[in-house]
């Protein structure tokens, strides 16, 4: 019998706490699978971020520093600034990249920092208990817009991706989503894609992986993978927004 | 013994580089940015790195980073920066990484002024901070004492594991004084068994962080950075005391607050009073001590800040009632002349020759 599927040496063997259903789940095995694939793990620093995420560390197999909320990219400048050699990632949800980090992720995809960003996005603060996030989708019910986000009051959600990609420090940006065993396959292949760009010293990298909360969005894990796509899909459409050609040499 | 002529500020700057120093990372604000226009000029010719951060919250992260890998790295600032640059600080000092952080304050509260101010004693010594945290603060009076003062940060930041403050203010930090740097001795930094280097696949990965969710261990923690903090408060008050022995006032001032006191001290001796003066280099660990030992001849202390009175209640917990605490302060970029001092002195002492 042969084995077709093991655990990457990417994940450490602890159990993870989050939620049922919750996709960060797959998206560290997508890290640690990348990593281990293009042989990075012994040579890469990982900045886990204030969320759900923030114990990522405990996860994934590779050197980690935790980071203040919002605050990883400046990190992420810091250990690269010292160790250009060293591959360095922040792995940051929706509530610390797209709100109280927007300046961090802003000036460090504008100075064109050779990092990779894996940016989680489930249109929600899962760690808190639900509170709306910049993310959070026009209508959605969430604990602090209980009848759901109204953008007269709240705007419209932020398209972060889109907005990077417009900096021309940005040499990859790319929007996947974890909703179907396909679409898991190529949020690999675009992670693997933004370490690459990262070994190839060609600049700053984000990968946007649409996520799920099943808790936060009161949904099972099933109807949360359909509501995905669905309702997330649509607003937040995948693929590349910044080719890596487009990126400045480092 | 080679002399130069420079501003506090741009020797802060030389000698970081002497003191090790590679990584700067930091924001412009007035009046410190001698320090980052130094250092973006001279960093790059060692193979250094100069940064120009997006903001003080960006460069106290940066610094953290650039920390946990195991260089010697500072920031600068001044007052309203260091303000934006405390939540970091807080997690430097738990995360026990190494740097060094100046700050050339100027007067607040808010936005303030940009004219020399000493209202930032409270925030270099009470920290603005989250939790239980201290950091050591130096303070310098004089051009020279600032090289000398910024090499000894980076070696009690690496002996210590903790961020270290230079608290200096805009007077200081522009005028300009004779120095030299022909006497710096490095020590051999210590290992930095701890420092984040990828684990090469033949160790566990290793990690730095603050979180502690179980109360019983982030107390156990708590306790073990205090034992830290109290083996630095033993080893490493510094003062300097002047014609204190048969003082019956003394003044007490620190940084250029403290070449005024002693200016006005000189003046009072001439007339015939006995004054001297106790000038803390360290503001934390605050030297207790000399205060503790003055002469029974003396019968006030008066402190004398660039502030509406903040090193004065450390003063009063150090004398602890033996003796009355004066204060005199003048604030906002305003600055006391020695002759205001005189002037209090002897209002104080009433006339009474001794």
């Amino acid at each position: 019998m042969s084995v077709v599927f093991s655990r990457t040496k990417g994940l450490t063997e602890a159990e993870t706490h989050y939620c049922p259903g919750c996709t960060h789940g797959i998206a560290h095995r997508l890290v640690g699978e990348a990593l281990e694939e293009l042989d990075l793990l012994g040579n890469t620093i990982g900045c886990s971020a204030v969320g759900c995420s923030i114990l990522s560390y405990n996860y994934i197999n590779v050197d980690m520093i935790e980071c203040l909320h919002g605050r990883a990219p400046a990190v992420a400048t810091g250990i690269k600034r010292v160790r250009p050699d060293s591959i360095v990632f922040t792995y940051q949800g929706d509530g610390d990249l797209a709100s109280i980090g927007t300046a961090e992720i802003v000036h460090a995809a504008h100075r064109g920092e050779n990092i990779t960003v894996v940016f989680v996005n489930n249109a929600i603060y899962g760690m808190t208990g639900g509170q709306m996030a910049p993310t959070t989708l026009a209508g959605q019910k969430v604990t602090t817009a209980p009848a759901g986000r109204n953008p007269v009051i709240n705007g419209m959600p932020l398209k972060v991706s889109e907005m990077l990609a417009q900096i021309p420090g940005a040499a990859y940006v790319e929007r996947v989503s974890l909703h179907s065993p396909k679409e898991i396959r190529k949020a690999k292949r675009a992670i693997k894609k933004g370490l690459t760009c990262q070994v190839e010293k060609r600049g700053f990298s984000l990968i946007e992986v649409l996520s799920t909360c099943p808790t936060g969005w009161g949904l099972s894990p099933v109807d949360a993978v359909a509501w995905l796509e669905a309702n997330m899909v649509p607003y937040y459409p995948l693929g590349v927004l910044k080719a890596p050609e487009g990126g400045k040499n480092v | 013994m080679t002399m130069t002529l420079m501003k506090g500020n741009e020797a802060l700057a030389l000698a970081a580089i002497r003191g090790g120093c590679t990584h700067f990372f930091g924001y412009p604000i007035t009046p410190q940015n001698e320090i980052p226009e130094f250092l973006a000029r001279e960093l790059p010719k060692i193979g250094g790195v100069f940064i120009q951060a997006e903001s003080e919250i960006g460069a106290v992260n940066m610094l953290y980073g650039a920390a946990a890998v195991g260089c010697r790295v500072m920031t600068s600032s001044s007052s309203p920066g260091l303000a934006l640059m405390q939540e970091g600080i807080s997690l430097l000092a738990a995360a026990e990484m190494p740097c060094v952080i100046v700050n050339v304050m100027r007067g607040g509260p808010g936005i303030g002024g940009i004219q020399p101010s000493q209202a930032d004693y409270f925030q270099m010594t009470r920290g603005g901070g989250n939790g239980d945290y201290r950091v050591p603060a130096l303070a310098p009076a004089t051009v020279q004492e600032s090289v000398s003062m910024m090499v000894q940060a980076f070696e009690m930041a690496d002996c210590y594991r903790t961020p270290v403050f230079i608290v200096s203010d805009g007077m200081l930090g522009q005028m300009m004084e004779p120095v030299e740097f022909d006497n710096i001795e490095l020590k051999e930094p210590p290992e930095k068994e701890w420092k984040l280097t990828g684990h090469g696949n033949v160790r566990k990965p290793k990690t730095i962080k603050t979180l502690m969710l179980d109360p019983a261990r982030l107390e156990a923690r708590n306790f073990e950075l205090q034992e830290k903090f109290q083996k630095i408060a033993a080893a490493e008050c510094s003062w300097e005391e002047y014609l204190i022995d048969d003082a019956v006032l003394v003044f007490t001032a620190y940084g250029s607050t403290a070449r005024i006191a002693r200016n006005a001290v000189d003046q009072l001796r001439e007339e015939g009073f006995a004054a001297g003066l106790i000038r803390p280099r360290t503001l934390w660990p605050f030297p207790d001590k000399p205060f503790q030992q003055l002469a029974s001849r003396c019968q006030t202390v008066l402190c004398v800040e660039m502030s509406c009175g903040q090193m004065v209640d450390d003063v009063r917990l150090a004398v602890n009632g033996k003796l009355p605490v004066a204060f005199y302060g003048r604030c906002g970029g305003m600055i006391p002349s020695p002759e205001e001092l005189v002037a209090k002195a002897k209002n104080i002492m009433k006339g009474g020759r001794q």
